[in-house]
């Protein structure tokens, strides 16, 4: 195995005992990426022959290990542009939070930013202005998106482990396309601050990783409190690492009906459905569970959403930063820069949401999305009455080709069905590779908790990780 | 046909914080443009909000102070707009659920006491500042983020001097808080009026005019002055109005209609999803409407119930916070048990040297003890009233005691009956027609006579004995 | 709820978005069937239902009023697409 194929704990482990320098590390990266990366398109402005500076410190917890960070969030003086024109070298004068706790562990920022869809737009990281990236497994097929750019750089070895950001199912979806670990905590466990929004309410920063372990630790580093941020929640946060390698006897999953539906795909119900075997045979008691509201998900999202959206995205203007359209016109100028800096979906979901809010349809759109959401929330309440998680496919099917649904947003948006649901109700879940497709495509396992109980997403998730090989079968490039 | 006006004025108030409303710039005016501002307050990519403590704190006291109700609930939301001095193309506002609501302002018209409605008062964030030049604007975000108080009057106000009146009263009642500079001038207080003419005895309100860019209390008086007139003309002449806004151009003193192509306002108002609720406890408004000082009404009636100052005395004296505190001393200091004494000598003589030098009363630079002293020179009639003024105005200027003023003036009146008794028969003497006047009815020749010994005695003459002794000569004889 | 080109248009003002007119012709269809496909939430009866605006239960989150260290003007302007001396600059307001 070249130093780059192994997982940070691994690498950690090496650096301890000095069976490796770091810069050796660093070499097989750069090395994979010159190698690779024209294939795959992971980082956004990557140049060929780019060793892009990275000079870290051999410090601290981390050790200076690289962590691969996803182009939304703020790194100072690192152009940080959300893979979109309106933001064309942009760079902060400030760290996010997140950067900030990674920088004291010791971990180094990889200076080559991960793609994705503009803004966080999409579920195939298509969206990008710097082209799409494409999926390690088939590279005609798309890497899931919006974390697309660091789901693929993990999945491809071009990263030690990566940051993505979830809003409706940007890690774990990439994560189950290409066939990686990817966690969205619960909302308020991670910092927003420094996350470019797309959606307040429901972003939340995650890992994505080579295994279970490594996602834990990341985990760990970037969780807790932010005075900074004031949907961040003063709770502490446990050793992630302490719920590794327990048995799951006794744990009970709830299986969702409404996520083994029509459109699903028969593989991908197959696979899922084995996984589930796995679990029981681990200890695991299983248990038919409902969740009524589900098929109000997505269009509860794309409301929400896409009015958050609407009035985040309301300060790209062209005033304090990024790309303005010539105009001696102020009205003009906005509304040119507007409309040449963003990309066609970004458009969309603006004016989606401008007009959910506006005059007249508030109360028919917004508002009455809210009051199902509630309801959303409420079904997942219900359900961890009873069961400790809950257990379901992380897409309906396995990657789709480039350009296939891109066409067509509303067939784009029904990707992800069964991902939304958990930022909507503000639980952590994860998605873990689970099996492959005749085609060799890698599909995702699911596993949701209630509100701050990641120990145990951790616990049923290492134990089925620790009892397959899905996660060591590696994509041939 | 006779109109009523009615007025309603919206009142912004800075509040007096040391740093900004949700980032931590110290709000220091007067310095270089964009010098006071950071991340959060200009607006850049994934910042976050987090409200000042102080700046609520401050907001619940003045809510309190009109009386308003503080609601348990309260929450902040956008108000999106597109201008340049808004960083974030929104505004961080309230809009249904208010920081405090149905409040009152009790205000002196005429000889009456008004009560004014406060309809509600809410958190907000300042704009930055724009300067036109010719082709472009400049925009300046030091200012942009300062904590905000939306005061929002009832259209209770029934003429342009009551609008005055309100802003006095209002002004006043906020220094007592201590929670704002509210200088017009400077714009840490702002107001806009909205004003409308209703026949006599009408229910239905008239079409509005909203008024802006007033830069002074005079100038709101003047704009409504303008208003009023130019809307009863419109009426009278049977012409049709037409809501909008208008500018009051002091230089020319005309309202001026900004026309705006806009058609209405959308403002897409929503909850902020990176801020949270307030739930504001019973028994943080209880402590801190414990802690409020003494407003103005209520030391009115105490300095009249204590001191026993007429109405009228005592609302002088409590007009201003300062000279409040100034009378009060005094009238502590003064041993007499007549109190009104010296409260006529604060809006007497002490007033009048105020005046003539400019400043205000409580910047009167005199010494208590001395002042005093100087009330019990009169008050035994060792000096005349006329002296004690020349007196008074020796002592600010020169910093002297009293008696040495009067000493070296050689001010003491003459109350030595034998002495007086010479003079007054030399001026009997000389005025033989004043005398032959009085004796045949003529009384005010006594005036006359008494006013010679006056001037001969060069004002020490003690007036009311001269009086008494003159009078008993002349009728005795 | 349908949506026509003219409310796509006004919408698109609101957003301060140009569209070009094929533009427009294309989003009003594709949200006709986007908001036809979330009109479906309108079977359920939210009469009774609270908005969950927040999703957590967290509140009165407050920061104490202390000074932290403001941008150097040329750091605040460094990113800027036009400025004048220490001023960001835009093209003149028209109303
Ligand atoms: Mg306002
Ligand atoms: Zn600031």
């Amino acid at each position: 195995m070249e130093l780059n194929q192994l997982t940070a704990h691994e690498l950690l482990d090496k650096l301890k005992n000095r069976q490796v320098i770091l810069k050796s590390i660093l070499d097989a990266l750069y090395a994979r990426i010159q190698a690779v990366e024209p294939k795959v398109k992971a980082y956004a402005r990557f140049k060929p022959n780019d060793d892009a500076g990275l000079n870290p410190q051999a410090n601290g917890f981390l050790g200076g290990l690289p962590i691969t960070i996803k182009d939304n969030i703020c790194t100072e003086g690192l152009n940080t542009e959300c893979c979109s024109k309106i933001l064309c070298n942009f760079r902060p004068p400030y760290d996010a939070t997140v950067i900030n706790k990674l920088k004291s562990s010791g971990g180094s920022i990889f200076p080559l930013k991960a793609n994705m869809d503009e803004f966080a737009f999409g579920s195939s990281t298509e969206n990008s202005c710097f082209g799409p990236t494409h999926n390690p497994w088939n590279l005609e097929c798309v890497p899931g998106g919006s974390s697309g750019g660091s789901a693929a750089a993990v999945a491809s070895d071009e990263a030690v482990w990566a940051l993505g950001s979830d809003t409706g199912g940007s890690i774990r979806q990439p994560a189950s396309f290409c066939g990686v670990v990817g966690l969205k905590p619960t909302y308020g466990r991670v910092s927003r601050f420094g996350l470019i929004a797309f959606a307040s309410s429901l972003d939340q920063i995650g890992p994505i990783t080579k295994d279970v372990e490594d996602a834990a630790i990341l985990t760990r580093i970037i969780s807790g409190y932010d005075p900074s941020d004031s949907t961040s929640v003063n709770q502490c946060v446990p050793d992630y690492t302490d719920s590794l390698g327990k048995d799951i006897k006794g744990v009970r999953i709830g299986i969702p009906g409404e996520y083994f539906i029509e459109g699903m795909d028969a593989e991908v119900k197959l696979i899922i459905e084995e996984a589930v075997n796995k679990l029981k045979s681990l200890g695991a008691v299983s248990g038919r569970v409902s969740l009524p509201h589900t098929q109000y998900a997505v269009p509860v999202y794309y409301i929400v959403a896409t009015a958050e959206a609407s009035s985040n995205l309301a300060r790209f203007d062209g005033v304090q930063y990024g790309y303005r359209a010539k105009s001696d016109n102020l009205i003009e100028m906005y509304k040119k820069t507007r409309a040449q800096g963003f990309g066609e979906e970004a458009k969309r979901r603006i004016i989606l949401g401008t007009f959910a809010l506006s005059h007249g349809y508030y109360d028919a759109y917004y508002l009455r999305a809210l009051k199902v959401r509630t309801l959303i929330k409420n079904d997942f309440d219900a359900v961890f009455n009873d069961f400790d998680c809950i257990v379901a496919p992380t897409s309906p099917t396995p990657a789709f080709r480039i350009g296939e649904k891109a066409a067509d947003p509303l067939q784009m948006y029904l990707s992800d069905i069964y991902t939304i649901s958990v930022n909507l109700a503000g639980i952590p879940a994860i998605s873990i590779p689970c099996g492959f497709t005749k085609n060799g495509l890698p599909v995702g396992l699911q596993i949701m908790a209630k509100p701050f109980n990641e120990e145990m997403l951790f616990r049923l998730a290492h134990a089925f990780e620790q009892n397959t090989q899905w996660h060591k079968i590696k994509p041939r490039l | 046909m006779k109109y009523q006006t009615v007025i309603g004025l919206e009142v912004h108030l800075q509040l007096k914080t040391k740093t900004k409303a949700f980032c931590g710039c110290a709000i220091d005016f007067g310095q270089t443009p964009n010098s006071g501002v950071c991340p959060v307050c200009l607006g850049f990519p994934g910042t976050l909000p987090v409200y000042n403590k102080q700046a609520l704190g401050f907001a619940i006291k003045l809510a309190l102070a009109f009386s308003c109700q503080i609601q348990e609930h309260t929450k902040f939301d956008r108000k999106n707009y597109f201008y340049p001095d808004l960083p974030k193309n929104y505004q961080i506002s309230q809009f249904d659920l208010p920081l405090s609501r149905n409040g009152y302002l009790d205000i002196l018209s005429g000889d009456k006491i008004k009560r004014i409605g406060i309809t509600r008062v809410h958190l907000e964030e300042d704009a930055g500042k724009l300067i036109h030049e010719s082709n472009s604007s400049l925009v300046d975000f030091n200012r942009a983020g300062v904590p905000l108080l939306e005061i929002v009057s009832e259209p209770d106000l029934n003429s342009p001097q009551e609008a005055f009146d309100y802003l006095t009263n209002l002004k006043n009642i906020i220094e007592y808080l201590d929670v704002s500079d509210c200088d017009m001038e400077k714009g840490s207080l702002r107001c806009d009026a909205n004003i409308s003419l209703r026949p006599e005895g009408a229910k239905e309100l008239g079409v509005k005019a909203e008024l802006k860019n007033m830069n002074s209390f005079k100038g709101v008086k003047d704009a409504l002055t303008f208003e009023v007139s130019r809307q009863t003309g419109l009426l009278e002449s049977g012409q049709t109005m037409s809501q909008e806004t208008r500018l009051w151009d002091t230089d020319k003193g005309v309202t001026v209609s900004m026309r705006n192509k806009e058609g209405a306002k959308d403002y897409r108002y929503f909850p902020d999803p990176d801020l949270t609720v307030f739930i504001i406890e019973q028994a943080m408004v209880s402590l801190i409407k414990s802690q409020l000082p003494e407003l103005p009404q209520d030391k009115m009636r105490r300095f009249m119930q204590d001191y026993g100052l007429s109405e009228y005395d005592a609302k002088i004296l409590v007009s201003s916070k300062k000279n409040a505190q100034f009378a009060e001393e005094c009238i502590r200091k003064y041993p007499g048990t007549d109190k009104k004494n010296m409260a006529n000598w604060l809006i007497g003589p002490l007033a009048s040297e105020a005046n003539c030098r400019k400043i205000d009363l409580h910047e009167l630079n005199v010494n208590k003890d001395e002042l005093i002293s100087l009330i019990n020179f009169v008050e035994n009639q060792s000096i005349s009233h006329l002296s004690a003024k020349l007196v008074l105005a020796q002592m600010i200027d020169s910093q002297k005691p009293a008696a040495v003023i009067i000493r070296e003036n050689n001010m003491l009146q003459i109350s030595d009956t034998a002495e007086l008794e010479e003079i007054i028969s030399g001026v009997i003497r000389e005025n033989e027609k004043s005398v032959n006047s009085f004796k045949s009815g003529k009384t005010n020749a006594l005036m006359f006579l008494v006013g010679q010994v006056m001037k001969k005695s060069a004002g020490k003459a003690n007036p009311k004995m001269v009086g008494e002794l003159i009078m008993r000569r002349l009728t005795d004889a | 709820m349908a949506i026509d080109k003219k409310t796509v248009e006004q919408v698109a003002h609101l957003a301060r978005i140009e569209l070009q007119p094929a533009e427009l012709e294309k989003l009003s269809l594709q949200l006709h069937d986007i908001l036809g496909f979330i009109d479906k939430l309108s079977v359920l009866d939210t009469a009774q239902v609270k908005p969950a605006s927040h999703i957590l239960p967290i509140s009165n989150v407050l920061r104490e009023d202390k000074p932290h260290i403001c941008l150097t003007p040329d750091k605040a302007l460094e990113n800027a697409p036009s400025k004048n001396g220490n001023f960001f600059s835009v093209p003149k307001i028209i109303e």
